[in-house]
């Protein structure tokens, strides 16, 4: 990696907090951060860490205490808007408009007064419309839609404001499962194919892991450790900050207590013997490959999965994992 | 879609221009429709006496009812946005109250043994008024430039209105009772009084006051999704702000010194024309609005003549009347309350 990459955001020294009569309540301070093209920065550490206040700093919408919040290329017209765009986590749910006009908000940095749409704009618009997939909605009232849909209207308006920066604040807070992945690959699409750079602060671990091309992660200092995923992982840096309380980042496993004292031999390969694994682990048991007292091997035909289990001399059978631990 | 606006436009006009017709229409004096036509078409009347009352009398009326119809429901949905409140309208900012004040200086000083003004002068009430709005103007404004949140100014222009009602009750309190009834007959508000050079005032000041307002539609539409994202798109929340206070202030200001403080047509309206143009979009909803209060204006001054056409009830009495139930409306279907 020692190709250099494009970069569109430095900060040098900055210090990151508010002033509240007189007192200063710092949240960051020193930060050297920067944020290349290219590339998705996932933003993570506990709540109250300062996450949104940074990304809002960074944004030019909150004033930092001191250092230098620098934008390559420097804006020429029309100000920081047309160079970083936000999805923030205010509620706009009751707004009387269509998505069609928010999405059309997103052009704003380059409009009049009377806001007169060029063909080059509604260009712009449609493409951020078809980059999240969100034609069949268009004339639908923001407060028709479900909490996902709104998410992707805001991503969308930002895609239309047509920056080079992209920052988001949780976007996948509240959502599910389908619609939090949906909204990380079309991130982490467009930060590939757009160049973008794009950073949003984040509490999906599982997610931000598989999908980051680099994390930020909110130190004990005040300050801000960066790197790639994994290296974080492996170094300690997540357990450290999170202080996990009976998760093992490193297996990404919800550690276990092994309170039966039984060792089961489970053989066997594939998803099947993964989740078995899970379940007996769950329950109790502890898992080994060598030779124990009771062991279960993983049977698979062409039409169904079984399960052998050898206890001493005896052998059963199981048809489901609920059975394999009943006769366990 | 599209069509669907252009349609509703259409009756909303066609709303308006017939309101207008009516309103010319009515009066002490019965003329025939067919007669004002002519008469504002060629000039010519079976009796010189009805051209007289059709241009000095009920035009003026009529017009005033538009401008101001369309200047308070301007400034009242400038309001509604600024604030995000509903229930906002002109009066917020304590501009009505502070020409209420000092309205209420002129007409009962003498009891305070200030022999201010034996008999104030009409248009000495309107600069009064004036004065009264500017220097609740001026307060706003330097309030508005300390103040970062739009809460803490609503609630400051609410304390402002109440402390100058405070005042306006001890004045009341000390005068006699002829001088309490002139001013509580302006209270009243009233349609009719305007001449045509003061037509020409109220009618640059709409123009100015609306022209500022359709200058912000892209500020007033982007601060639908609130500050930050606002600041975002590259609007100067706090310049904004101050055209916006400035647009709502010379609407309002105009109208409180030449008709009286006209209660609730602001707050109402753009609730009433969402009703019939269901968006929040500025770029639409602002002209809406300023048709929507020209149309209730004039309705409401109809409403005020029908009773017996010699007596004509007060204007204030009746947009409160058909103000209220609105405001009671708004708050019973909270649940699809939008601003």
């Amino acid at each position: 990696m020692t190709e250099k990459r494009n970069v569109y955001l430095t900060t040098t020294n900055l210090q990151i907090g508010y002033v509240h009569r007189k007192t200063e309540n710092r949240l960051f301070e020193g930060l050297n951060l920067s944020l290349p093209a290219g590339q998705l920065i996932c933003f993570m550490g506990p709540n109250g860490a300062g996450k949104s206040s940074l990304l809002r700093t960074l944004a030019g919408l909150q004033a930092p205490l001191s250092g230098k919040i620098e934008i390559f290329p420097p804006a020429e017209s029309g100000g920081q808007a047309r160079q970083i765009s936000v999805v923030l986590t205010d509620r706009i749910n009751t707004l009387n408009l269509t998505v069609e006009e928010v999405v059309t908000f997103g052009r704003y940095p380059y409009l009049g007064w009377n806001i007169r749409l060029t063909a080059a704009d509604k260009k712009i618009v449609k493409a951020a419309v078809e980059q999240v997939r969100l034609e069949p909605l268009l004339q639908k009232k923001l407060y028709e839609l479900s909490d996902g849909q709104l998410q992707m209207v805001m991503i969308a308006r930002a895609l239309a404001q047509d920056t080079p920066l992209i920052l988001l604040d949780e976007p996948t807070a509240h959502l599910d499962l389908n619609n939090r992945l949906e909204i990380m690959n079309l991130l982490r699409n467009l930060s590939r194919h757009t160049e973008k750079a794009i950073l949003l602060a984040t509490h999906e671990l599982d997610l931000a892991l598989q999908t980051a091309d680099l994390i930020w992660l909110t130190g004990k200092n005040r300050d801000i450790l960066t790197g790639f995923p994994e290296d974080l992982v492996l170094n300690g840096s997540f357990d450290e900050i999170f202080a996990f309380k009976g998760f093992d980042l490193r297996t990404g496993k919800v550690r276990h207590d092994a309170f039966r004292g039984i060792t089961v031999q489970l053989l066997g390969e594939g998803a099947a013997y993964l989740w078995t694994k899970n379940a007996l682990e769950r329950t109790g048991f502890s898992i080994s490959a060598g030779h124990q007292e009771i062991s279960v091997s993983l049977v698979e035909d062409r039409t169904r999965l079984r399960w052998i289990i050898k206890k001493h001399t005896r052998v059963e059978e199981a048809d489901s994992i609920e059975n394999l631990l009943k006769s366990l | 879609m599209q069509r669907k606006i252009t349609i509703r436009w259409t009756l909303l006009l066609l709303a308006l221009i017939l309101l207008f017709a009516l309103n010319l229409s009515l009066g002490s004096v019965s003329i025939p429709l067919p007669e004002i036509f002519k008469i504002i078409f060629d000039g010519k009347a079976t009796h010189s006496v009805w051209t007289d009352i059709v241009w000095d009398f009920r035009m003026t009326k009529a017009l005033t009812c538009v401008l101001a119809g369309a200047a308070l429901a301007a400034a009242g949905l400038q309001m509604q946005t600024l604030f995000r409140n509903a229930l906002a309208g002109p009066d917020v900012l304590g501009l009505s109250a502070g020409a209420s004040l000092a309205v209420a200086l002129i007409f009962m000083a003498p009891s305070g043994s200030i022999a201010l003004f034996a008999h104030p002068h009409p248009l000495l009430v309107s600069l009064a008024a004036s004065a009264g709005c500017i220097f609740v103007l001026i307060i706003m404004l330097w309030v508005a430039r300390k103040l970062q949140d739009h809460v803490s100014l609503l609630i400051v222009g609410l304390m402002v209105g109440a402390t100058t009602a405070s005042i306006v009750s001890v004045l009341q309190y000390l005068s006699k009772a002829e001088e309490m009834r002139v001013y509580i007959l302006w209270t009243f508000g009233s349609l009719g009084g305007l001449n045509w050079n003061e037509i020409r005032i109220l009618s640059i000041a709409t123009f100015i006051g609306a022209g500022l307002a359709f200058s912000q539609i892209k500020t007033l539409n982007a601060w639908l999704l609130g500050d930050q994202y606002a600041t975002s798109l590259g609007i100067k929340v706090g310049k904004s702000r101050v055209m916006i206070i400035l647009s709502a202030s010379i609407l309002t200001g105009a109208v409180t010194a030449f008709c009286g403080p006209i209660a609730f047509v602001g707050l109402a309206v753009p609730h009433l024309t969402r009703l019939v143009i269901n968006t929040h979009n500025h770029k639409i909803l602002i002209p809406a609005v300023l048709a929507g209060g020209a149309a209730l204006l004039l309705f409401c001054d109809i409403v005020a003549q029908l009773p017996g056409s010699t007596y004509v009830l007060p204007i204030n009495a009746l947009t409160a009347l058909i103000g209220a139930p609105v405001v009671i409306w708004i708050i019973v279907r909270n649940k699809k309350l939008r601003v």
